[in-house]
């Protein structure tokens, strides 16, 4: 156990370091492109003067660099400044918007964890039947398909052909909870559709890859019947690659949903963060980076973390 | 003997095929097998000579790539290859169990030992959990697990190899099987080990009155356990005989091949009266990064041109004694001399000429030699790497080599590895450490996964490559059989020290150190007898374990 301790603490110290890395990359990245906040601001027909004078309002006239470390200082402290372009709290920003798009994450996760990995245990144990080859063909559709396009297909049949969901995914303070899931159903089931494919044939591969193990065959030659092979004997020994399968499709939930936010027109932190490329607010811009990218970093932990307590020989040492 | 008794299992004219380059191909072709209640009896023969194949088939069981073709598998009066999928399924494991080759593979690492004893009497509704349980705990009893009572309650991986066996059988016998089938299952095992398995199988499927199919390559092994024998060779039965009759008066060819097998012996040399070692091992230490000693103080000389064996059970330290030596993993204490200057204990500071003197051949060749490589190249690379040939030179040395190991060079020039049998593949091996031109190589178990005819094979061509190169060999072995011989000095080792060292002929003389002769009294022998004779010598509370423990560290 003071293993995973040291583990997770080492991981996270490397993940500060590759979050400082990031920033810096996003931070100077921005700068490379072609015009600025105040440019977005005051349009194109803006005189250089005016521009001159905004940004040395915005405080834009200093080096990058200098701005750069000003705003690490305030980040270390969780305070990521305020929007150039609303004036506001970055954190207030993105915080109401983060919240939604975590709820449209684990609505989605909800939803396609149980189904991909019970469909991944049904192909595994029906292996190269007609069932497990239209469960691949299928969910390999889907996953070949882009998501906004699987939204649209989504919205024209449920919203506009059959009327059963809203098409517009559009959040109002006082709704029920039911309320809310029934309006982000088609953005979760988009993402579910997206996802399910890759954590299934996971599932199924891992467990297959197993079926030549001799403890199976002892399974077996015992009399074990072959859906109790599968779950009691091959699937507890599957768990490590399904997790880290399982981890980066949760990050995929939490930080590939741009385009299914702008599709339905969710109040998410992706489409926070299309809106604050197209107007040059670094501030903004730099603190989604930076929740993502340490999103994925939590994520891979916990899959590590997960691969190893589901390893008998690391959970009960000689 | 067992003829009046009533007849359990009868296998019919049975033929399985296996699956391979698009066909299906016999690979068991017609053998007929009677066992009558409480027979145990022995399937012996060489790898690919269908064994375990039969083994499962008794169970009405094709393994993945296989399928019964043709003929009848009655067991107590049911037809096998004609009842349904859940009737077989039925008697597996409640009336016919197995027990696998290696028990630590065989065994789910995910679950507790004892709950999967407990799995299938509770699945038949035989007994209750908790009854299952009692049950376990006291055949564990039975087969004389130490800490019976808690001993199930661990993960496989908490536990010994030879306990493990033994838990296995304990789980085979969960249900009282009629019929038990050991598929090897001490082969994986070391000597002293294989002794407590032996005699707790045989133990207990004396008190069940249980018949057992025991499946081995190793001769010694199945004239203890068996009351018939039935030889096999690809697919086919070579002749079948009561034990004594088979080992006494052989009838086939085949069969007095097998039993032949033992006598190679090279010539014993000895060292030269004044000379210096080509290798010397100086009081050393060594670890694997900070985990306990393995090796403790550990010396010996190595003179060119001789074959050092050096024994003893696994984790003894055989293998990282060798690895100090190649430089692979650094003393802690100690040095290692060549020809009497200090060799650079890190294989990186050698030079090319400290390298090509020490070279490495496996036991495993199969993972050794890898696969997407043409066997030209694999030989072809050390061969350019220490002595800078090229083109037409090189295919010159390639060819030599190939020669050398007997194996024509037209033929196998372009060949990979998996197009190659065992035996060949470790020729292979031999003649990638022959193409550095060594002084000294290092032979760690190369003939254990190999057949024994293949094994003498082997053995015969290193000892042939020994006289015309001048060679030395350290040949890491457990198998005291092979010491005899191609060993001139012999090294035993136990818990990494050396307790014992000496020329071939005054190692195999008492008096001995007290664990070599443990090991050496733990081989088995032809003789149907030893065994028993050895237990009593021992007594039964002298097994393995306790024996060890008595002599000491």
């Amino acid at each position: 156990m003071g293993d995973i301790l040291g583990l997770v603490g080492k991981r996270l110290g490397l993940g500060a370091i590759i979050l400082l890395i990031i920033s810096a990359i996003i931070f100077f990245m921005i700068e490379l492109l072609p015009g600025d906040v105040a440019q977005a601001v005051l349009g194109q027909g803006a005189t250089e003067e005016n521009l001159a004078a905004l940004r040395k309002e915005m405080g834009l006239d200093q080096p990058a660099i200098v701005r750069y470390l000003a705003w690490l200082k305030g980040a270390i402290v969780f305070d990521f400044g305020t929007s150039i372009v609303t004036g506001g709290s970055v954190a207030s920003a993105i915080g109401e918007r983060f919240a939604n798009t975590l709820f449209l994450a684990a609505y989605a996760a909800m939803i396609a964890i149980p189904i991909s990995i019970l469909l991944g245990v049904l192909v595994a144990l029906l292996r190269n039947s007609i069932f497990d080859r239209v469960a691949n063909v299928v969910t390999l559709s889907f996953i070949s398909s882009p998501e906004f396009f699987l939204g649209y297909i989504l919205i024209l049949y449920f919203s506009v052909k059959w009327g059963m969901f809203p098409a517009i995914a559009s959040l109002n303070d006082g709704m029920s909870f039911g309320d809310l899931l029934y309006r982000t159903f088609l953005p979760a089931l988009t993402m579910v559709l997206v996802v399910t494919a890759h954590m299934m044939r996971m599932t199924r591969a891992a467990i297959i890859n197993l079926l030549a193990s001799p403890y199976i065959e002892m399974a077996r030659l015992k009399g074990v019947p072959p859906w109790r092979v599968i779950v009691k004997h091959a699937l507890p020994n599957a768990w490590a690659p399904i997790i880290t399968v399982i981890a980066l499709n949760l990050a995929y939930l939490i930080t590939g949903v741009v385009l299914v936010e702008v599709v339905f027109v969710y109040p998410g932190i992706g489409q926070l963060l299309v809106d604050a490329v197209a107007k040059r607010d670094v501030p903004v811009v730099n603190a989604c980076c930076l929740i993502f990218a340490a999103t994925f970093i939590l994520l891979n932990l916990a899959a590590d973390v997960g691969a190893i307590l589901t390893n008998p020989r690391l959970r009960h040492p000689k | 003997m067992v003829k009046d008794k009533d007849v359990l299992l009868k296998i019919k004219d049975l033929k399985i095929q296996g699956y391979s380059d698009e066909t299906w191909v016999d690979i068991i072709k017609g053998v007929d097998l009677t066992l009558h209640r409480g027979e145990v009896m022995g399937l012996i023969g060489e790898s690919g000579a269908g064994k375990s194949t039969i083994g499962a088939g008794a169970m009405g069981y094709a393994r993945d790539g296989t399928r019964i073709s043709e003929g009848s598998i009655e067991f107590d009066g049911m037809e096998l290859t004609t009842a349904t999928e859940d009737e077989r399924r039925a008697l597996r494991g409640a009336r016919i169990a197995y027990v696998a080759q290696s028990a630590a593979a065989s065994f789910n690492p995910s679950h507790k030992i004892i709950d999967q004893h407990t799995e299938a009497p509770v699945q038949y509704r035989i007994q209750k959990r908790m009854e299952a349980q009692e049950d376990a705990i006291d055949l564990y009893n039975r087969l004389r697990l130490p800490n019976p009572d808690e001993i199930g309650f661990r993960y496989p991986h908490q536990v010994s190899g030879g306990q493990l066996q033994r838990a296995m059988t304990a789980m085979a016998m969960s249900c009282r099987p009629d019929l038990i089938i050991f598929d090897e299952p001490t082969t994986a095992l070391d000597v002293t080990t294989q002794i407590e398995v032996l005699a707790a199988i045989r133990d207990i499927v004396d008190q069940f009155n249980t018949a057992a199919i025991y499946i081995t390559h190793d001769l010694a092994v199945v004239a203890q356990m068996a009351d018939t024998i039935k030889v096999l060779l690809k697919g086919n039965e070579v002749e079948e005989a009561p034990t004594e009759e088979m080992l006494n008066n052989p009838k086939e060819d085949y069969t007095k091949s097998l039993w032949a097998v033992r006598s190679f012996e090279s010539p014993q040399r000895y060292r030269p009266e004044d000379g210096t070692p080509l290798i010397s091992v100086k009081n050393v230490d060594a670890a694997y990064a900070s985990g306990p000693k393995i090796l403790n103080d550990v010396s010996f000389d190595i003179y060119a041109g001789m074959t050092v064996a050096v024994v003893g059970e696994s984790g003894s330290g055989k293998s990282t004694t060798a690895r100090c030596i190649t430089g692979l993993l650094p003393p802690q204490k100690g040095e290692v001399l060549f020809n009497g200057t200090p060799f650079p204990p890190d294989y990186r500071n050698r030079t090319k000429e400290e390298l090509r003197q020490c070279q490495m051949i496996y036991q495993m060749a199969d993972t050794a030699l890898n696969p997407k490589v043409r066997i030209s190249e694999i030989i072809g690379r050390p061969a350019q790497f220490y002595s800078g040939l090229t083109g037409a030179a090189l295919k010159n040395r390639v060819d030599e080599l190939l020669d050398l190991i007997e194996l024509d060079p037209a033929k196998y020039y372009n060949r990979y590895p998996p197009e190659l049998s065992g035996g060949q593949k470790q020729r292979i091996g031999i003649a990638r450490a022959l193409a550095a031109e060594p002084t000294f190589i290092v032979c760690d178990e190369v003939t254990s996964a190999l057949d024994q005819l293949v094994a003498e094979g082997i053995l015969r061509l290193l000892d042939r490559l020994q006289d015309e190169l001048n060679l030395a060999y350290m040949f890491i072995t457990h198998d005291l059989a092979t010491v005899r011989s191609i060993a001139d000095e012999v090294i035993v080792m136990q818990h990494g020290k050396v307790v014992e060292q000496g020329p071939k002929d005054d190692m195999f003389k008492p008096p001995h150190h007290p664990y070599t002769d443990l090991l050496l009294s733990s081989v088995p022998e032809m003789d149907p007898n030893w065994l028993t004779t050895l237990l009593e010598e021992r007594g039964v509370d002298n097994l393995g374990d306790a024996a060890a423990a008595r002599i000491g560290g």
